[in-house]
């Protein structure tokens, strides 16, 4: 599969090749959460899980979605659905940086010819209430990771503190292949008997995504949608204790869908053009306080380090 | 004397942290050590993308033992009282001493406070810098619960004499000090054992890891300008961008690249900032062309295929860069093209300025109403100041702009050119924001200045309209550069205008226009209840309007008693005045001031950023009062000139003799005026003049009278204090021969007189009471 000095052919030997690294280093290779999220970041396995005391290591691919950056399959370099590889350990331990390097070498990028820097990019979510500090990583001047250690998320100060580590997949095997249009780079094996392409896959999928973020999505819905997913969190989050079978169990999983649900729906909106310049605050600022009641909530779980489940308090 | 070394060795600290980095390591170390009561001959701090490192020579092997004596109670004193001191003292009865004095016998205790070793305090003093560290921002790491920049690894610290090295004792957060380090993270990323600060260098050096950051901005720039040069070309000098890259590199190796064919045609500035601002890359030029032809990258390693490979990558990144830079190029002037800069700036009408003030166009209408009106004063033609006015921001609505707002103007010079307006138009787009800074280039072109004074009184009489002022240390709006600015223009251009006329406009023209385009303009009282009496709900909240209808000048736009506010309401209410609930008021623009107070409010702040400025030029503060407190002082041009002819005549002999003469006579005269009760203004007759020194200062004061009234109206300072100053030998004669106050009433009364003759003349030139000595 590999070419002969070793160096990926595919897009997807890359995401094999960083699955089985970071395998190799510890982490519980997860799958996908099944929702439309803005970044790997909202995977709850990073947010929920760098909040609380329990130990914490794992690695996955979070298909993304940006409903503004979608550009009809056009633009070489953007896209409203692409793919981040995301790697979360708590606490940070402290040969990341090597670990991280290393991983370039897994997927072909011999540290030894190119010019690898940490350049200061401080990390900040509004909607989650989160922050962090670290770098994005550049490789020859191309920015190829954030690096960021997690200081607060949801409001709560992170203890212990976890890094993670995003990698923008296509970008970075774009460079890694040396494709200059993301829908020409090789999805599978170049020489497969059935060889496909990213553009195969996805242009399709591009123009019709970007006509109905931008053109047809229902903003009356959406809107209806966000306030429905608000008032659900709230609901899930005040549900009396203990339920009928007498157990104690706090829901904060089923919350912070609803929390994921709004902020894909804000997403939304905004590629709709639909939300004022002073409105954007206040919506993020909505979606914010559902993180943060979300946090709350999880920190008081057993996975949150708080109370184990089922127990009366 | 021993050395001391340390380095504390992170993760990747921001370059742009680092030079207050080492200050503050430098200082804080230092200083704890000398509190502790060491000494040391000298100290440097150093900083590279993972160290920060400081080194001490000559510290003082351990502090000194002190001797400290405290005076207790006498030696009968009750029990409870002597006890007392031996606690605080930590001493026995028999360790102290009595000693006799006038009273009796007092009780002293003699405290011997040993010297410590230097290690123990430094390794007092570095833990406590390193737990608080003022680093802008700083994080934790792991399971710990220190802070640093980044994570902390190591630390370094050893103290060196010709002994040997020993380690200093201590540890942080579970980092304990050693006399190891690391090379470059990648090129020699070994441990390195370190005996003194010379081997530390060298070692490091050894490793690729450059310590001293001036040491690699030289490598970094020799390296550049000597590439450049080969090849015919010049780097283009930015010392921040040298500083930052320095910063971001332990071995610097400097990459020489050319710019792809099809980007040549862009701007130069847009070629430079997008490189400097995404990729930190120097910008190279061809002397001969003017363009920007190559870029300079610094790489943080040697390879194999000598930067071939980190070149390529840099190109690739550079080409993707510069062709989103070339898309908003192409599309900026495909819009220019079809529907003018002016149609760009309609777009402005969408983007608020300031909720209170409204959008970027309603500003970009006042301001060209203004420009037109100062334009004849500063040689520009109105209509060609009002084209430029509404077209210099239109560039804020540009993509460039929008990804690079620092190329705000310089755009839409390109853009006006683009669109054939005429050179002075295009260039009053860069200079209509000048001057940006004290050092910044005064624009002198008459449609640039006059955009630039309309622009920078506008947001200054703006915001002083609704009370938005600066205050202490915070000027969010730069409302003391824009004063500045304005005393800047004003003098650099020698402009005559009259800055209270040019205020009062600019506050009345738009409410005018407001007035006009059916508005109504309202002064609103504060927030009252309903009562059961009144014709509204009771118990609801409303205020009380008046409807400033068709006011013919700006004095009747004021606010009467019981009146709070003024407020702009964007339609035509029929009545006089009203009652509303608090609902009708969200469609009023709030929150306007009287009107009325803004223009001395106003100078008064131009005058004290004149001040400052004349300050600097060395002209003393209390030359400017004396001016200042003349007519016409909101003409700056006129002001200076005066305060200036004054400096220079107080630089000499006469000019300070005179001011001794006129200060004894006004003191003399305004000591009878309050003893009299009236004021001697009027009606010195000579032949009521006693002595001939009497008679020739009248002949004097005639003389120089007959002189300072021309040279007054033609505003020639120097000739009128010239003509003051022939006044110096007739006055000091006369305060010789005479006293003034003569027992003859008559003579005395005419004398004072005399006096008033000649405070009139002085103060006709300049308040000289407000002068000093």
């Amino acid at each position: 599969m590999a070419a002969k000095d070793g160096s990926p052919r595919s897009f997807q030997e890359i995401i094999l090749r960083l699955q089985s690294y970071w395998a190799s280093k510890g982490c519980a290779v997860l799958q996908p959460y099944d929702m439309e999220v803005g970044a790997g970041t909202f995977h709850p396995a990073t947010t929920l899980r760098s909040l609380g005391t329990r130990p914490w290591a794992a690695a996955y691919v979070q298909p993304s979605r940006r409903p503004t950056d979608g550009r009809y399959g056009e633009n070489p370099n953007r896209l409203q659905h692409y793919y981040q590889y995301q790697v979360l350990i708590k606490p940070s331990p402290p040969d990341l940086q090597d670990l991280y390097l290393g991983s370039l070498d897994a997927i072909g990028i011999d540290t030894s010819l190119h010019d690898i820097r940490f350049v200061e990019d401080d990390w900040e979510s509004p909607t989650l209430g989160a922050w962090g500090l670290g770098w994005e990583v550049w490789c020859d001047g191309m920015e190829v990771s954030q690096f960021t250690y997690f200081q607060q998320v949801g409001g709560h100060d992170c203890h212990p503190v976890s890094g993670e580590l995003t990698y923008g997949l296509e970008r970075l095997a774009m460079y890694v292949l040396g494709i200059d249009h993301v829908m020409d780079m090789p999805f599978n094996d170049p020489d497969a008997p059935i060889a496909l392409s990213y553009g195969d896959i996805f242009r399709q999928t591009e123009q019709e995504y970007s006509r109905w973020n931008f053109d047809q999505a229902d903003t009356a819905m959406l809107l209806k949608h966000f306030e429905d997913a608000e008032a659900e969190c709230d609901r899930i989050l005040t549900a009396a204790q203990p339920d009928k079978a007498g157990r104690n169990i706090v829901m904060a999983h089923p919350a912070y869908d609803q929390c994921i649900k709004a902020s894909h729906l804000f997403n939304l909106l905004d590629a709709r053009g639909v939300i004022s310049v002073t409105e954007r605050q206040a919506y993020i600022g909505r979606v914010r306080a559902l993180a943060k009641r979300c946090a709350d909530a999880f920190v008081t779980t057993e996975a949150g380090g708080g109370q184990p489940a089922g127990q009366a308090a | 004397m021993p050395d001391l070394l340390i380095e504390l060795f992170s993760e990747e600290i921001p370059a742009r942290m680092q030079p207050r980095a080492r200050e503050d390591l430098k200082t804080l170390v230092t200083d704890g050590l000398v509190e502790a009561g060491l000494t040391y001959a000298h100290a440097k701090a150093f900083s590279t993308p993972r160290r920060l490192t400081l080194a001490i020579e000559g510290l003082s092997a351990e502090s000194p033992t002190l001797k400290e004596e405290r005076k207790g109670p006498k030696a009968d004193a009750p029990a409870q009282a002597i006890e007392g001191f031996l606690r605080s003292t930590g001493l026995t009865r028999d360790q102290l001493e009595e000693r006799e004095d006038k009273k009796g016998k007092t009780l002293f205790a003699v405290v011997t406070k040993p010297g410590r070793p230097a290690p123990e305090i430094v390794a007092e003093v570095l833990d406590r810098v390193i737990r608080a560290f003022p680093w802008p921002k700083a994080m934790r790491w792991g399971a710990g619960s220190l802070r640093w920049v980044r994570p902390l690894h190591s630390i370094l610290c050893i103290l060196t004499t010709e002994a040997g090295t020993e380690v200093v004792p201590m540890a942080v957060d579970g980092i304990a000090a050693g006399n190891t380090t690391r090379g470059h993270r990648f090129m020699a990323p070994g441990d390195i054992r370190v005996s003194s600060f010379d081997d530390y260098v060298a070692k490091l050096k050894a490793a690729k890891v450059i310590l001293d950051p001036a040491e690699r901005e030289a490598a970094i720039w020799h390296e550049a300008t000597t590439q450049a040069f080969a090849q015919g070309l010049e780097v283009v000098e930015d010392r921040g961008l040298l500083t930052e890259v320095a910063g971001l590199v332990e071995w610097p190796v400097v990459l020489m690249g050319a710019i792809g064919e099809d980007f040549l045609g862009l701007p130069p500035e847009v070629l430079q900032t997008s490189m400097k601002e995404h990729q930190k890359f120097f910008s190279v030029r061809n002397p001969k062309t003017g363009r920007i032809e190559k870029f300079i990258t610094v790489a943080n390693r040697e390879t194999a295929d000598h930067g071939a490979t980190i070149l390529h990558g840099n190109g690739k990144v550079l080409r993707a860069r510069l062709s989103d830079a070339r898309f908003f190029w192409d599309n900026d002037l495909r819009t220019v093209h079809a529907i003018g800069l002016k149609g760009m700036a309609e777009g402005l009408k969408a983007v608020t300025f300031h909720n209170k003030l409204g959008s970027q166009y309603e500003r970009i209408e006042r301001i060209a109403a203004l420009a037109a009106e100062i334009a004849p004063i500063v040689g520009a033609e109105p209509d060609e100041a009002d084209l430029a006015a509404r077209v210099v921001k239109a560039d804020l609505q540009s993509a460039m702009v929008g990804e690079f707002p620092e190329l705000q103007g310089t755009m839409g010079g390109y853009y006006a050119r683009a669109a054939g307006l005429p050179e002075p138009v295009a260039n009053a787009c860069k200079a209509h924001y000048q001057p940006l800074g004290p050092s910044d280039d005064v624009p002198s072109e008459p449609v640039s200045v006059a955009v630039a004074l309309a622009d920078k009184i506008d947001t200054l009489v703006q915001f002083w309209w609704i009370g938005e002022l600066p205050t202490g240390s915070k000027d969010p709006f730069a409302l003391r550069r824009a004063a500045l600015g304005v005393v800047r223009l004003i003098l650099a251009n020698a402009t005559r205008a009259t800055l209270t006329q040019l205020v009062e406009n600019a506050i009345w023209r738009p409410l005018a226009a407001f007035d006009d385009n059916y508005g109504s303009i309202l002064a609103v009282g504060p927030v009252k209840t309903s009562s059961n009496d009144s014709e509204m709900v009771s118990g609801a909240q409303y205020r009380t309007y008046r409807h400033i209808r068709s006011p013919q000048s700006l004095t009747e736009v004021c606010l009467m008693e019981g009146e709070v506010e003024i407020g702009l309401y964007p339609e035509d209410l029929k009545g006089f005045r009203g009652d509303e609930y608090l609902d009708f008021y969200k469609h009023v623009r709030l929150g306007f001031r009287d009107p009325n107070a803004i223009p001395p409010d106003l100078l008064s702040f131009f005058h004290d950023r004149l001040k400052v400025y004349l300050r600097d030029q060395g002209i003393r503060h209390d030359v400017i009062d004396a001016c200042l407190a003349m007519p016409g002082n909101d003409d700056l041009t006129l002001l200076v000139k005066r305060a200036e002819a004054l400096a220079a005549f107080l630089a000499t002999d006469d000019g300070t003799n005179l001011l001794q003469g006129f200060k004894r006579a006004n003191n003399i005269l305004t000591q009878a005026e309050e003893k009299d009760g009236v004021e001697y203004s009027f009606g010195a007759d000579p032949k009521f003049a006693e002595d001939d020194s009497e008679r020739a200062l009248f002949a004097a004061l005639d003389g120089a009278e007959a002189a300072i009234a021309p040279a007054m109206a033609a505003e020639d300072f120097p000739a009128a204090m010239a003509a003051m100053a022939a006044l110096r030998a007739p006055i000091d004669a006369f305060f010789e021969a005479v006293q003034v106050n003569s027992p003859n009433e008559i003579v005395r009364r005419n004398r004072l007189n005399l006096l008033s003759r000649i405070r009139t003349i002085c103060l006709q030139v300049a308040d000289l009471t407000k002068l000093e000595g």
